[in-house]
Formats: structure tokens, sequence, C-alpha cells
């Protein structure tokens, strides 16, 4: 599993996509808020979650939802777990 | 012999066309077991047949259009005499492809031929219309074989000449006629009043933060889940508001099978049931709604879960509206809503203070229910989310389904 952040990037696009399939790659703004830019509601968010976990190995508490709100911000707390993770 | 015919799927589903059966003649089925899968504008539905028998003949053919209650095959009931050199009851040995008979009235989906919609991005959608293919016909190399714009480039310039315009018409179109006719349907004849009450949320939300924190993600729980169970014990007040009004008279349900709206990726509503939500756990209702959820959106839904709500919830919570006032879909008799999860200023103990709230509405039927009715609905409704482990303890047996037998 890698810690570069473009193939992170795109590990979470590619599961986006998975949940969202109507998202073209590179029309995201990774400073705006994810979801005023992508169709989510609780359960999808709920999902992208979950996939991330499976996929990525990181397990995201509720309480730290609030740090997720756009693609750079989730990016940073991804990588910033999965290197305390060693 | 009996004959089986193609159920009700919803006030908004007139017809459907034949996609694939799932049996052939001499199998015998039984009751809740899917036959065929029935194309709708809104899903490829796995229908389920009522009864049990033995399938002595299949009446129409894959690819034809055929209007809700036409006969689609006949059986014989169990025990009765074949004609033909078929075993009329017993294992059958020659169904290779038969899914696995099932009892439970909500059994697995086992199909293996279901021919499920990808998804399709709307660039993709637009070129294709642009180039007169139809990329619902088609797997793309998306995730979910979603059909992407790079996918309908290909196909094009794979083409000697752009295909005529397919002459089926677009799915979205179809599906908006139809739910405009059930809509309209709704507002001409049923008297709609509309009720509405705020809901104190901080007890329910504590309560489940503190539940979410000592479970693996794969088992956290939305509040949407908790909100279909008041609904279902809430309703023990109300029976009024929970049934079907139909040839002049209302017939309560004995179950809560609540449909849940689910919106459709590219536009479209779908609001298929979650079967005995009084009687179940909490844990198997999130499963089950997360399933459903899943399911409504690849386009794959069951019969019974189109024909069977005993009225509809709808919760546009997360993002949006503080309040919805929704449209009651016939033949049900209420339709509950749920609003934005915020914090607002609410008063309590005399003093003003931010706390989460919710506003909860419900639109029923004049003819079915009054004010009054619907205001214990509410009332109860609010009453039971402030006692969270209580609401989730209180499960009912489940009573026998009702099911909109054709």
């Amino acid at each position: 599993m890698t810690n570069d952040r473009p193939a992170l990037a795109a590990t979470v696009l590619d599961i986006l996509r998975s949940i969202a399939p109507e998202v073209e790659p590179g029309t995201l703004d990774p400073t705006r808020p994810l979801r005023h830019q992508v169709d989510l509601d609780s359960m999808d968010w709920l999902n992208f979650l979950v996939a991330l976990h499976e996929r990525l190995g990181v397990n995201i508490p509720e309480a730290d939802y609030a740090r997720l709100v756009t693609l750079d911000k989730l990016l940073d707390y991804l990588l910033e777990r999965r290197v305390s993770r060693g | 012999m009996m004959d089986f015919k193609l159920p009700s799927l919803g006030a908004d589903m007139d017809e459907g066309t034949l996609l694939t059966w799932q049996v052939k003649p001499g199998d015998t089925v039984k009751r809740g077991q899917v036959v065929a899968v029935v194309d709708t504008s809104k899903a490829a539905v796995d229908v389920e047949i009522w009864q049990d028998g033995v399938v002595a003949e299949l009446l129409v053919q894959p690819g034809e259009k055929v209007p809700v209650g036409t006969v689609l095959a006949r059986l014989l009931a169990p025990g009765e005499e074949a004609a033909a050199p078929a075993p009329a009851a017993g294992p059958v040995t020659a169904a290779a492809a038969l899914p696995q008979p099932v009892t439970s009235p909500v059994p697995e989906a086992a199909s293996t031929t279901v021919a499920a919609r990808h998804p399709v991005s709307p660039a993709a959608r637009r070129r294709a219309k642009q180039l007169g293919l139809d990329p619902d016909t088609m797997r793309g190399s998306g995730p979910q074989g979603a059909v992407t714009l790079a996918d309908i480039e290909a196909a094009a310039a794979g083409r000697v000449a752009p295909a005529p315009a397919a002459s089926a018409p677009d799915r979205q179109q179809v599906m908006r006629q139809a739910i405009a006719a059930a809509m309209s349907r709704s507002k001409r004849e049923i008297p709609h009043y509309y009720l509405s009450d705020t809901l104190p949320m901080a007890a329910a939300l504590a309560w489940l933060q503190q539940r979410n924190e000592g479970v693996a993600i794969t088992e956290r729980m939305l509040p949407a889940v908790l909100l279909l169970h008041a609904v279902a014990v809430a309703l023990r007040r109300a029976p009024q508001l929970n049934g079907f009004y139909r040839d002049g008279a209302f017939q309560p349900a004995t179950a809560v099978h609540a449909g849940v709206a689910i919106s459709l990726r590219g536009g479209g509503l779908v609001a298929p049931a979650i079967h005995d939500v009084g009687a179940k756990p909490l844990e198997q209702l999130m499963h089950e709604l997360a399933d459903l959820v899943r399911r409504a959106r690849a386009g794959s839904l069951r019969s019974s879960e189109m024909s069977d709500p005993t009225l509809t919830v709808t919760n546009l919570g997360d993002q949006s509206v503080e309040a919805v006032f929704g449209v009651i879909y016939p033949p049900q008799v209420a339709l509950v809503g749920f609003g934005r999860l915020a914090v607002r200023p609410w008063v309590q103990d005399g003093k003003v203070r931010a706390l989460p709230l919710l506003t909860a509405t419900l639109a029923a039927d004049h003819r079915a229910s009054d004010g009054h009715q619907g205001a214990l609905f509410l009332a109860e409704l609010r009453e039971l989310l402030q006692q969270p482990q209580a609401l989730a303890d209180n499960i009912a047996p489940a009573a026998t389904p009702e099911g909109n037998n054709p």
C-alpha cells in the first residue's frame, strides 16, 4: 500500500466513483466541500467510508467526520493515519 | 390450473417488459420464489410468485411488454394431475438453474440472470443520445460496469455509421411520465392534510453515538434506521395511517411495511418496502436498508418490495430542507417526512439551548384519518425518540405479511 499522495488520490477517486458513478475524473475541486460537488446522502457517505476502510485499512471514527469536508482534507487525514500506523 | 399474473408494481407502473424467465415448464415453484425478471422504467424487478405449484406453460416471451394483470404463465396447483409427463410434486431434477426454493416471506434474491442496469454518467448519456446509441444496453469500463464518456466514444468509433436512434423511449422519460401519472392521480383523488412537529433529537443522537463508538464501521447505524423503527412503533397508536384505501374503503394493514423513498442517481425516485419494520432488531434494519438502497440504485428490486408498502417514509434530511411535505403514493394513506437534522435554538427547562432538532411531517388521506389521529401519531413519534434504548428494545412479533396478491 502506498503513502504517495497522487496514488492515494487516485484510489480515493476510484472508490468514490464506485458509489457515485456519474463523477467524471478531473472535475472535482479538492478545496471545496466534497458533498457540495457530489450528491452523497448519509448512506452513500457511510458506504464510502466502509470502502475506504476495506481498501486502505483505515478506520474513520464518527468523531472525525467533521475533518473530512474536502478532498484535500480527506487525503491529509488518510496520509496522517497511515503514517502513524507505520 | 392457476394463472400467474404480472403483479402490480406500484401506482406508477402500469406495464413491464419480460426480460427473462427463471423457471421452465415442469419446474416446481414455491411461494415467494423469483420466477421471472421484468423490466420497468425504474428497475429490473425480480417477480415473485405467490403460490406453490408446478409450471405448466409460459405464455409471455422475453422481450414482450405487457400490462399489469397479464397472465404470464399457467401453473398446476400442488397435487393437481399434470396432462403432460411432468412431475407434479417433489424434487425436480432437471431444473439445474432453478434457485433454491425458499419459505420465508422475503427470500434471498437467488436469480443468476438478472439484467441489471449499469450506471451511466450524465456526460455519457448525453453523448450517447447525440450518437443514437442506447447506453442502457452497454456494459462500460467504469466501476460496477458503469458506462463512461470514453465507452460511448469507443462504441461510436467502432461503428461504420451511427445506429438509428433507439426506438424504445428514453428510460428517464418513461419513468418521469409514470411518476407524473401517479402523483397527479394522488392529488386528484386523495384529500391530503398536513401536520408537522419538531422532534428533539439529543437523546437519540447520544444513544447512536455511544452505540457506534463500540462497533466496527460496517456495523455503524444511521439515524434513519431509528426513525424508521420509531414510525413503525408509533403506528400502533394510529392504525388509520397504515394500510390502503381501495374500492371506497380503508383497509388497515396488520404489519408495517415501510416504503423507503430512495432517489436514483441521474433522476427519478423509487420507494420499495422494508417488510415488518416494527418486528426487526435495529441492526437487521440497518443491513436491510443498506442493501435496499444499493439494489434500488442498481435497478434490481423484488416485486414484493414494489407492491407491499403500507405507507412511505421520505428522509431528505442529510443535506437539504428543513421539512418535506410529500405526496401520498396511492393506494397508501400516509407519507411521513423527515427533514434536516440541525442544531437550533430550543427551550428546555425554561432556558434557551442549542440542541439537535428535526422536523417530522405527516401527509395523510383525510378519507382514512382525521387530524387528531395524525397528531397522536406525531406526538407518539416524538416521545419514542426521547427514549432510544426502549425504542430499540420495542420489537413486536410480525403479523402475517400482507401482499398485493394479483
